[in-house]
């Protein structure tokens, strides 16, 4: 549609951000809302898949598939190394070790000049088009989604539930919780990736606590623990941000004030744990028959 | 030596601010068990606060430091009605983000209102140097003020913690909410109280630093009130002592870090230290590791 000059540049650049937007408020939902571990640090995990990507396609000439590979893996590394030691914190600990250890990527990423320093990488080829982002977009959804539902990620919203209940009936907490960090920074790393390959430049103040904190109040927003409250947050926030955008200081006014109330008024997000399926249209035709066995 | 002596009176002045704020935090986790991520705000604003004082109201030191630590103590009042409260039984994560909120809510309304750019304090007190130890090691009299300012803070902070009657009804309801309740302690009052104490605090801290470093802005929250909340947990969060501990560990290592090492090196030791902290002793130097119940 784009080369048939349909939709205007404008329209493809918020609707692959929409999509990347998704990719990354879906991983983080997987670690947030489905298996209750507080990770504010996703951007760490998405700077390691941008630089990663970026490097492979600016020093290496690789195809775009194996620099997204490349990207998506190291983060996912970067998730188990992170993610061994600190998954024995609770809480409010987590949280901070996640928010300290992004930041420390960050710090490194900006000290070292083979990946341009404080400066940032330019010239990285331009090789998303929509059909990489929602291609992406699908995959992570579609696999985080089969995921959700396996056993695997039943174990994980059991450690939500009550991680010592989950270890008493012979979960291995520790492992699913690693499993499930490590799942999400993959594809933190692949949104970063495809970040990279379409904004064609990135540096490290890109992916600092804020952008942490944007990817947090769409999963915040849409629900802990509901997909399709993500994907409905994702659009929404980047809807808002986009007609925020020249009022820079008065968007992130409007984010806290927005996050506040919804913490206040509806902590349980948009759509709570609940998912758009189909099941509500069978539900309403099986109510009819459900009445009628019971009173049999 | 002389060096060492050196960064080490440094370390113990920025060591100094860093316990003023980690008290804050220490209190406030200890009571409600919440990490108040808006704390480190509560500093700036003590800073600007401090600021408008001697600026525009042209009050002298001592009363621009009583002035910002009670708009500073109203605040934190404020924070903790509005925010914290009608959220006292929700899910840590809940009020975690709202904390969070709170905080960018403070930054960027402040940027919005007073713009991003630094502003200097005016001159409260004539700089001076002193020499110690045959003119190898200086002190300036910022320095001294600071570390005096705390001292004296600090030992008012123990007194009311440990000798008044809210003090103990501070500590009772750190200890046991809900047996404090029963007890008649007003658990409401209680809490204000802390968090207005603990804003108090924070607020000296904002001045003292707005005079020593001269720099006034929005973002000044962030890395210092991050470097004290590494204080509070390294000292044992939640605990009184503990902060002071930490915070002066923190300031002295950071010192020595960046004389004998890099100044690059300055900000990533507070990171360092928390991780190790985190994974060596997450109950932190003076805490007990409780285990968890069911």
């Amino acid at each position: 549609m784009y080369s048939a000059e349909i939709i205007s540049p404008f329209v493809m650049l918020n609707l692959i951000i929409i999509a990347i937007n998704i990719i990354l408020a879906v991983s983080l939902n997987l670690v947030v809302g489905f298996t209750g571990q507080f990770s504010i640090g996703h951007a760490g995990f998405m700077a390691l898949g941008a630089y990663a990507s970026a490097i492979m396609s600016l020093n290496f000439n690789a195809p775009f598939i194996v620099s997204l590979l490349v990207g998506a893996i190291v983060a996912g590394i970067g998730g188990i190394i992170i993610g061994i030691p600190t998954l024995r914190l609770r809480g409010d600990y987590l949280a901070i070790a996640t928010l300290g250890l992004a930041e420390i990527i960050r710090g490194v990423i900006t000290n070292i000049d083979y990946l341009g320093g404080a400066y940032g990488l330019m010239g990285i080829p331009q090789r998303t088009n929509w059909l990489w982002a929602f291609g992406c977009m699908l995959v992570t959804v579609l696999v985080i989604k089969n995921f959700i539902q396996s056993s695997h990620g039943r174990a994980c919203i059991s450690v939500r539930e009550n991680e010592i209940a989950a270890e008493a009936m012979g979960i291995n907490t520790t492992k699913y919780k690693v499993i499930a960090f490590t799942m999400g920074s993959f594809f933190a790393g692949i949104g970063g990736a495809l970040l990279a390959h379409y904004i064609t430049f990135i540096e490290p103040n890109a992916f600092n606590f804020l952008k942490s904190f944007d990817i947090l109040v769409m999963v915040v927003l849409g629900g802990q623990g509901s997909l399709t409250g993500s994907v409905v947050a994702a659009i929404v926030l980047t809807l808002i941000s986009t007609f925020l955008q020249s009022l820079a200081e008065l968007r992130l006014i409007i984010y806290a004030i927005i996050l506040i109330l919804v913490m206040l008024f509806r902590p349980q997000g948009l759509l709570g744990t609940h998912e758009l399926s189909f099941k509500l249209l069978q539900r309403k035709r099986g109510v009819s028959h459900g009445s009628h066995s019971a009173d049999a | 030596m002389n060096e060492f002596i050196q960064q080490l009176i440094n370390g113990i002045s920025v060591g100094s601010i860093y316990a003023l704020i980690a008290l804050g935090y220490t209190m406030v986790y200890g009571i409600i068990k919440l990490i108040n991520f808006a704390h480190g705000d509560v500093y700036m604003l003590g800073a600007f606060a401090g600021l408008y004082a001697t600026l525009v109201l042209k009050m002298s030191f001592v009363p621009a430091l009583i002035f910002s630590m009670i708009v500073c103590a109203i605040l934190g009042i404020i924070i903790e009605r509005l925010a914290y409260r009608p959220l006292r039984n929700s899910p840590k994560i809940v009020i975690l983000i709202t904390a969070i909120g709170v905080s960018l809510f403070l930054e960027y309304t402040t940027m919005f209102f007073l713009g991003p750019q630094p502003r200097a304090f005016p001159e409260v007190f004539k700089h001076a140097s002193y020499t110690l130890l045959g003119g190898k090691v200086t002190i300036s009299n910022q320095e001294i003020l600071i570390i005096a300012v705390t001292v004296i803070l600090m030992i008012l902070l123990q007194y009311i913690v440990h000798n008044t009657k809210i003090g103990k009804a501070m500590r009772a309801v750190s200890y046991d909410m809900q047996a404090a309740r029963l007890m008649g302690i007003n658990v409401d009052t209680t809490i204000s109280i802390t968090f207005a104490l603990g804003s108090a605090l924070a607020a000296a801290a904002g001045v003292l630093v707005g005079i020593y470093y001269n720099k006034v802005f929005p973002l000044m929250g962030i890395m210092f009130g991050l470097k004290a909340f590494v204080s509070a947990v390294l000292g044992g969060i939640g605990i009184i002592p503990g902060a002071m501990a930490g915070g002066f560990i923190l300031g002295i290592t950071e010192s020595l870090v960046s004389g004998y090492g890099s100044s690059l090196y300055r900000d990533p030791v507070a990171f360092v230290i928390l991780i190790i902290i985190l994974l060596v002793k997450p109950s932190g130097l003076f805490g007990k590791n409780v285990r968890e119940k069911v």
